[in-house]
């Protein structure tokens, strides 16, 4: 199994690993809880140099990617950085993607480390039948790690001699971190404020060491699902699939359908734009401490034995208290307020449809 | 981790404590760690009769739910209501104060030893 530069340094620091995306990954050090609370207080560091990283270069750049991308990445400004989805041809989603621009013609593709083939395969078909010429999938040359919560970009300024408060939310910037020539970039996947940085493979344990020793608590996968999901973040596999596109998972607002060009799913989505899509992603809540979970049947009513929805993730929320799912439902069962009634390993609970995200950050 | 030589196990990751004919269930440190931070214990009622090997309750950490089978044919006792107000107990201290149920059996079925446990979750 794959493992990432730091895979014996996370040993060393008393990691537990687990399988994701084929990777073999820490999933926690000690606590999962106080790994969670460590980036809703102060500031965490998770390892994600499992994710893609796929540079777009040279002349038409911009073109190439408005037509590979359901998003418009000749839109995105130099220095910043848009949520996307690399779609088929029928409109369902290959992966969600964040696409940085570096320069005017430079863009950096962050994918999820599950799906590294699926979009450098897509991209490069696309490359070739668009005639170009500039991807380049440099994932192996590179460590990623995240830093987050809401002490962790004062944590990273003590280390970098980069201006952090000229790098605001979706932003990108380089800068020397620890004396290592890296790539900042203001995103994340845990709801809190904080940083991905990229650098080269070969000075991960250094920068890690570098920010741990100036405070930053290592977190494995375990907290950073539990953080996303309170957050309210998709994770491909679970809330997206190539079963899945963009309207059902209430991501309409990516595809831009309003332009003359035409992109990969374009017809597809457009028709889908215009129907109700036959079930949506939504939030649920729950009472009591016991978790509605990934594959556990929704129905409408205690009474009903007719599934109308599945649970995508579900925990009980570390910072809540209480249960948090996602789901999809029919659609005339999403509506905000609406009440469910979820099999718990043969026990009924009832849930309710919220807006996401559950958890939000004050500003 | 080391399991204590004092009791026995069983293949699903239950220690079990025998005095007289009650015994004291939990779950061994191992299966404990591969669960992560234990969130949620659900156990069954005093009075409820056990069946060997089979699900009598639940652990849930933030990741995953674990289950708790009987080791031996029996009636529960008694439950640890301290580890239902602290679930994390079954972290801290799983063969100590993590204890999950007491329950008075009626016959004993053959278990495992603390070397033949460790030997299975290559601890050996």
């Amino acid at each position: 199994m794959p493992q990432t530069p730091l895979h014996a340094e996370h040993a060393r620091l008393g990691a537990s690993f687990t399988d994701f995306g084929g990777w073999d990954m820490p999933v926690r050090y000690s606590s999962d809880l106080a790994e969670h609370q460590a980036v809703r207080e102060s500031a965490g560091v998770f390892d994600i140099s499992h994710m893609a990283e796929i540079f777009i270069t040279g002349s038409g750049s911009a073109a190439f990617l408005d037509y590979a991308l359901v998003g418009q990445a000749s839109a995105i400004a130099n220095g910043k950085a848009k949520y996307s989805l690399i779609c088929n041809a029928q409109g369902n989603i290959i992966d969600d993607l964040i696409v940085y621009r570096l320069a005017d013609d430079e863009y950096l593709v962050i994918a999820n480390a599950g799906n590294r083939h699926a979009v450098v395969v897509a991209l490069n078909e696309r490359a070739a039948s668009y005639g170009f010429q500039g991807v380049a999938d440099r994932s192996d040359e590179f460590a990623l790690l995240a830093i987050q919560g809401p002490t962790a970009t004062a944590l990273l300024q003590t280390l970098t001699d980069a201006d952090l408060s000229a790098l605001p939310y979706y932003s990108i910037g380089t800068g020397n971190l620890s004396g290592v020539g890296s790539y900042l970039c203001r995103t994340g996947y845990t709801g809190e404020d904080g940083f991905e940085i990229l650098f080269p493979a070969d000075k991960a344990v250094e920068v890690l060491n570098a920010l741990i020793q100036a405070g930053a608590t290592p977190c494995g996968l375990a907290s950073r699902d539990t953080l996303r999901l309170e957050a309210g973040m998709p994770l491909y596999g679970h809330e997206l699939s190539l079963e899945i596109n963009p309207y059902q998972a209430g991501l309409g607002r990516v595809v831009k359908l309003d332009r003359d060009e035409d992109f990969v799913g374009k017809s597809a989505l457009a028709a889908l734009s215009t129907q109700t899509p036959d079930k949506q992603l939504v939030g649920l809540i729950g009472e009591g401490k016991r978790a509605a979970r990934a594959e556990y049947s929704i129905y409408s009513s205690v009474d009903s034995t007719e599934p109308i929805g599945e649970i995508t993730s579900g925990a009980l929320s570390p910072t809540l208290g209480y249960p948090v799912a996602m789901a999809y439902v029919a659609t005339a069962s999403s509506e905000v307020g609406n009440i469910v009634s979820v099999d718990i390993r043969g026990t009924r609970a009832e849930m309710t449809v919220v807006k996401l995200p559950f958890y939000k950050r004050s500003k | 981790m080391s399991n204590p030589t004092n009791l026995q196990y069983t293949k699903e990751h239950e220690w079990v404590s025998i005095e007289g004919d009650v015994a004291t269930i939990g779950i061994t440190e191992y299966a404990a760690e591969k669960l992560g931070d234990v969130v949620f214990v659900d156990l069954p009622k005093v009075g409820t009769s056990t069946t060997y090997m089979k699900i009598c309750g639940e652990i849930e950490s933030t990741k995953s739910v674990g289950e708790l089978y009987a080791p031996l044919d029996g009636e529960v006792v008694e439950i640890n209501n301290a580890v239902v107000s602290a679930p994390e107990t079954v972290n801290t201290d799983p063969f100590g104060a993590g204890w999950l149920i007491k329950v008075r059996f009626t016959s004993l079925p053959e278990l495992m030893t603390a070397e033949e446990y460790s030997a299975l979750t290559g601890e050996g």
